[in-house]
Order: structure tokens, then sequence, then C-alpha cells
């Protein structure tokens, strides 16, 4: 099974994790504990003028995103940072594994990317004999368990302390334990030797400044730090859309990234890198390369509203706050990125024929939009990739790729009538007079609803009848 | 942006939903009988039917927009129009303009959205209700819906009424602001996930130890009582606007 169509099943793997308590006790816990953390951190600031500022920054880059890309390349370019742009995720493998190979690059040290999960990088690597290792804690956990990661933050937040314990067990010999500290100790002295064996070190970007052709790298482990100053070449992979234009920009969107994501009001580490290693400097690398991914990224630019989808600085809060996410957990999207943002994103990567069960994956609740730093809105975009699954809107064309998968003549067929009888009130009424007469053959089952509530059985008089009853007796 | 409130008016629309309309036919009438009780006319127009937004959030927007604009002619005069719903009011405040953007009707759509108000809100804030309670000691607890809290922001509303009733403890539940699993169609797309939702919040409802719940939205009521009822649950759910009524008219009992 190809990993697109492992998508498509979002509704097994759902039950299955519904029906799995442990799964549904470490998101409950961690989830309950990072929304306690962010609203805890967010105290210190007016968090609404905040998400203003971080939404105006996003936008105003958004809105010059061609010109600021090529600002960009100019200024890397002048700090000697190696530009390369990737149409897709196998392009951009590719770009990667060309200058593995003129390293002559048998090992790779990892920091964390979700843009190289997204284009399956370490599944490339391999194939050419090149092996990846991951150097973030929660990614070096999924790799040693064979698993993707479930969130974008905390990539292993699926597995407690135990679990943890036994694979490092299993995997490494390390001794079972409890101990948080320990075990991170353990993980550390293994990664120590392959950060000094590694040819080439490769992490993701943050945020990229085009004014200054500076990559940001914010993280916790100092594993960033490593994979990006100690091999002898760093290649940085990021999305297209992660550019900002003035170094200014920065500090909001940097409060409002650690503050949504973790809890925190600054991450240990914040790397700013603009270069390769200079002729008096001691160490760092000697060559920098930086790979912009598009990957349908641009499409989603062409359109007015669903570009707001790129405004995405990767906090996870979205995921953190969502209530269908907290009980499914990040493997039942079966998609790079999971919960809200991989549900308004993924569709566009893939299309819709792939990922037709996830925009209505959620009660639009709204949860999500309220806690996003950069104010995407998120219930809005699910309701119009909703409308680009059916091709819900003749006066509106569908854009996105697969649109139109769920449309069913059934199901057409059931809201045309519905619009009908709805835009006609005395037929409406006298549906509602007939359905209230035989309210007592009402059914008492109605698939999915009643399977887990009883049914509501109609009101012996409707609300209309009610009022147009007390007018003609006062009157 | 503080929200500004307008003098009670002489008259009101109640657009009535047509959940309540169907099943909840008290919650409608209660509703209406708090206004009236503050000395508003509330006007009914005959001919609504439904908001459109189940078509709406199912992606089927031309159908949703046909019953939406079957809806648009039937407030004519100025005044402003009470949803007893958070749901329906947010989709007729909030999306209105943007489903008829570019049509004929966008600017009647626009001016519609802009005299929507929620109940509870419009009660507690426009007219600054002074609820006197006759009731028996009770506790009870409250679920504000989603689109009350996220969309319409009156959540303030709920229990600063509840809280007028001096014998009515109000109890919150713990994860107050999470969903209940309603939404919609997304019940039946998605039912697995809604029961283990809607399993949660009865188990949070009722942990309050209230055997009583009231909420802003009729399709909660029907999710979390419903699934009450069918795990045979002692807690019991109405409409806040009927439990309001209940508590404070004399002869409430008689006339429901
Ligand atoms: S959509 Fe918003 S909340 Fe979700 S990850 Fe992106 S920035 Fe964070």
């Amino acid at each position: 099974m190809s990993s697109q169509e492992a998508v498509r099943h979002f509704h097994p793997r759902a039950r299955d994790a519904l029906n799995n308590p442990r799964i549904r006790q470490n998101f409950r816990r961690a989830m309950d504990g990072l929304m306690q953390k962010r609203a805890t951190a967010l105290q210190d600031h007016d968090t609404e003028a905040l998400r203003d500022l971080g939404a105006a920054i996003r936008q105003r880059a958004l809105s010059q995103l061609p010109d600021l890309l090529e600002q960009l390349e100019a200024n890397c370019t002048r700090n000697g940072i190696q530009v390369h742009w990737a149409q897709d995720g196998d392009q951009a493998c590719q770009i990667i594994t060309d200058i593995c190979q003129q390293q002559g690059a048998r090992s790779v040290i990892k920091g964390k990317s979700m843009v190289s999960e997204e284009m399956e990088l370490n599944h490339h690597l391999a194939e050419v004999g090149i092996t990846a290792l991951e150097s973030d804690l929660g990614e070096y956990i999924v790799q040693l368990a064979e698993e993707t990661p479930s969130h974008i933050i905390m990539p292993a937040i699926h597995k407690n302390t135990e679990e943890i314990s036994e694979l490092l067990h299993d995997k490494t010999g390390t001794q079972r334990s409890q101990d948080v500290d320990y075990l991170t100790a353990s993980a550390r002295a293994q990664m120590r030797q392959a950060f000094q064996r590694a040819d080439v070190g490769l992490s993701g970007a943050n945020f990229a400044i085009a004014e200054t052709g500076t990559l940001c790298l914010v993280e916790n482990e100092g594993n960033g730090r490593m994979s990006t100053t100690v091999p002898p070449c760093h290649i940085a992979v990021t999305g297209i859309e992660k550019v900002v234009q003035h170094l200014a920009d920065v500090p909001p969107l940097l409060s409002l990234l650690t503050r949504s994501a973790t809890g925190q009001h600054i991450t240990t580490y914040l790397n700013m890198i603009t270069g390769p290693r200079k002729a008096e400097e001691q160490d760092g690398p000697q060559a920098v390369h930086l790979v912009l991914v598009d990957n349908g990224r641009s499409d989603i630019y062409q359109d007015d509203q669903l570009l707001d989808t790129l405004r995405c600085i990767r906090c996870g809060a979205c995921m953190n706050h969502c209530p269908v996410y907290t009980r499914v957990g990040g493997h039942t999207y079966g998609t790079t990125y999971p919960g809200p943002i991989g549900k308004i994103l993924m569709p566009h990567l893939l299309g819709l024929e792939d990922t037709r069960d996830l925009p209505s994956a959620s009660s639009l609740c709204g949860a999500c939009g309220e806690v996003c730093p950069v104010r995407i809105p998120i219930p809005e975009l699910l309701v119009r990739l909703r409308r680009e699954a059916v091709d819900g809107d003749s006066s509106r064309p569908s854009v996105v790729r697969g649109h139109g998968v769920k449309r069913h003549w059934t199901e057409v067929g059931v809201w045309r009538a519905w619009a009908w009888l709805n835009s006609h009130p005395r037929c409406y009424r006298a549906a509602l007079r007939l359905v209230m007469a035989l309210r007592f053959l009402s059914p008492r089952r109605l698939g999915g609803w009643t399977r887990y509530r009883k049914a509501p059985r109609p009101a012996a008089r409707s609300l209309h009848q009610h009022l147009l009853q007390r007018n003609r007796s006062s009157s | 942006m503080a929200k500004l409130y307008p003098a009670k008016p002489e008259k009101v629309y109640f657009f009535g939903t047509c959940l309540i309309d169907m099943f909840y036919p008290d919650a409608g009438m209660a509703g209406i009988r708090l206004l009236e009780r503050e000395g508003i006319e509330v006007i009914y127009p005959q001919g609504q039917t439904c908001c459109g937004q189940p078509a709406y959030t199912s992606g089927y927007h031309d159908q949703s927009r046909q019953v939406a604009e079957a809806q648009l002619d039937l407030f004519p005069g100025d005044w402003p129009i009470v949803v007893p719903s958070g749901s329906c009011g947010g989709m007729m405040r909030e999306h209105y303009p943007q489903l008829f953007a570019g049509t004929a009707r966008a600017e009647q759509a626009q001016a519609v959205a802009e005299r929507i108000w929620e109940l509870t809100d419009f009660l507690l804030h426009v007219c600054q209700i002074r609820l006197q309670d006759l009731g028996e000691p009770m506790r009870v607890t409250l679920h504000t819906s989603c689109s009350a809290r996220r969309e319409m922001r009156v959540a303030d509303a709920g229990p600063a009424l509840l809280q007028q009733l001096d014998n009515v403890e109000l109890v919150e539940p713990e994860r107050a602001t999470e969903c209940c699993g309603f939404g919609g169609t997304f019940a039946v797309r998605h039912e697995q996930v809604s029961a283990a939702m809607v399993s949660d919040k009865v188990q949070a409802l009722s942990a309050t130890g209230a055997m009583a719940f009231a909420t802003t939205d009729c399709g909660c009521l029907m999710n979390i009582d419903g699934h009450a009822r069918k795990e045979q649950q002692p807690l019991s759910g109405e409409h806040i606007a009927s439990f309001l009524w209940r508590r404070t008219h004399p002869a409430a009992e008689d006339s429901r």
C-alpha cells in the first residue's frame, strides 16, 4: 500500500485509536498539559493583539512572496548559502541526494524537519545507501520504532515513558527505567558519536529572513545547533512559505511560536544561520545549502481564500486544542501533518481524492481557529474544502486537485429536495404538520445517530403552529 | 473591539430555527415569552424555515444559498432579529455575507447579518433582564455551544443569566469549553469520533453532581441529552430559554 492510499483509511484507524485506551490516555494527558501551558504562557501578553500582529506579518510576507523569495535567494547567495529550488518532494530529495553524493557522504544527522517528512527524505536517502539519523529526541524515538511522527512538535507524543523505555531497551540495550532524565541521557550518548561521524547535517528552518538572508531554527535540545555546526556540510530544507520580510518580523513570531507550541517564553536554542564558516572562524560547516520546496504550495497561493493556509508557523496549537485529534491521535490522519492544519493543508499536497475524509472530520467547533497564533480561519477553510469535495457551488468553481470526489448523486438529490422544501414555506409547514401527526411513528433508528443516542421525538405542535394559534386566539 | 449594544427596541423579529420548530417548540415559546415580558413585541414571520446551515457546512452551498435566500425577505423592518441558537445565529451573522458575496442579494444579506442577535446575549445585554427565581433550590450545569462561544462570542451570557437565579447553584463542568461532538452531519459522517466526544461530555456534566444541564443550542441538547438517555444516565437537559422561563414564571408549569 502506498503512503497515498494509506491516507484514505481514516475511519478504520479512528476506530482503532478510539478503542485503544493507551492512545486515548497518552493524548488526552499530553494535550491537557499543553493547553494549560499555552494559556499560562500567554498571560504576559495581550494575546489578541499579538495574534493580530503575527497574522499581519505573515500576511504581508505572503502578499509579496515571489519578490521576497528572490530577495532571500540573493541575500543567501551573497552570504555564501547555496540556494536550490524544488518543485516537489521528489525533486527536493534528488537535490539533497546529489549534494550528499558530491560530499561523498555516507551518513546524515538530522535536526527536526517536517518538510523532510513530507517528502519522505529518509526513505530516499536509504535507497542510495545513505543513512539518516534523527537527532531530535522525539524523532529519534519514532525512527527507532519505525513509525512516523504523530504530532508536528512532539513526534513521539503517542508513547508514554514506559513504552519509550521498552523501545530503547529493545533497540539500543538501554536499561529499562521510568526516569525520563536517564532515558534522555542514554539517547544523548548514542547521538554524540553520530554527530561526530556525520558527513552532512540536515535541518529545517522556522523562518527564512529575506532582507538578511538568515535562516532561523528554533529548538530545545541543542541537536539543531549540533546538526547545523558540527558536520562539514549543512543542508536546510524548508517550504517556500516560510519566508518573512524583515529581521524585526521574527521576535513577535517567535513569541507566538514558543508560547503557542509548548508554552515556553523562549526556547533553549534559537539558531540564526547566515552562512558557512568564514576564513577566520574556528567552527561551523564549510558549506551551507538551502533547499526551498514548493510541493503544491504555489497552487494554494493562487487562491485568495486558500492562501491563508500558508500563514502557518507550525506551532501545533491547533492539534493540541482539537477535540478530534485529542481522541484519535496523530497517526489516524495518515498524513505528515495531522490535526486541523493537516486537514486544511494535506488536501493540497496529496489531492482531495486521497484526503477525502479529512475535511469532514471536524465538528467545526472552532477551537483551532481560536488559538492559531496567525489567525488562520481553519473552520472556514474546512468548509471551503468540503465545498470543493462536492463541487458544491456552481457560482464559484472548484480549484483543488481531486475536487468533486465526494459528489454523489444520491446526496445531491437529498440536498436538492431539502433545499426545495425549505425554500417553499407552505410546503415546509405542511410537511411539518405531517411529521407531527405521525410523530409516534418517527423512526427509532437513524443510522449512526441512534447507535449512540436516543432519537428525539417530534413535538406535538411546531413552533409555527403554536404561534399561529396564539395569533388567532388573540385576534 | 468591544461590542456595542443598542437600546432596548420596541419590537424584534424571532427566528425560531428548524430544530426548535420540530423538536423543541417549548424552547422557542419560552424565548418569545421572555422577550415579551421585557416589554418587547415579538414578530414571528410564518415564512421562516431553516437558516441553511446544514447544507452550508456540508459543502452544498448552492442549496444553502437557496434556503438562506428564502429567509432574507422575512425581516423587512429595521428591528433586531433574535435567534435562540448560537449556531444558526452564527450562520446568519458570520456566513451569510460570504455566502451571498458577489450576488444581487449581497447588500441585503449583509444588512440581515448585522441585525442578528443570539437570545441569551440579547436578554442580558440589550434587555438588561433581571430574573427573579421562583423555583426550588437546585444545582444545574451549563453547556455553551461552540458557535455561541467562538462564533457569536456570547459565552458570558448563559452563566450570567443563570447566576441571577437565587435558588440555582450553577456548577461548571471540567473542560467546559470543549465541543460536545455534535457538529451537524459530523455526528453521522464520523459517528464514532462524535460518540467518543459526547460520551466524555456527558461524563463531565454528570461529574458536577448536577442532574440537569442547560444549553444555548438545541443541536447540543439533542446530542448530549440523547446520549445520556441512551446510556440511561440520570442527566437531562433543556434549552436555557425553557429553563429560565420555567424558573421565573409563576404559572410556567401550566403553560408549558
Ligand atoms: S495552523 Fe495555526 S495553530 Fe495550527 S500549526 Fe499552523 S500556526 Fe499553529
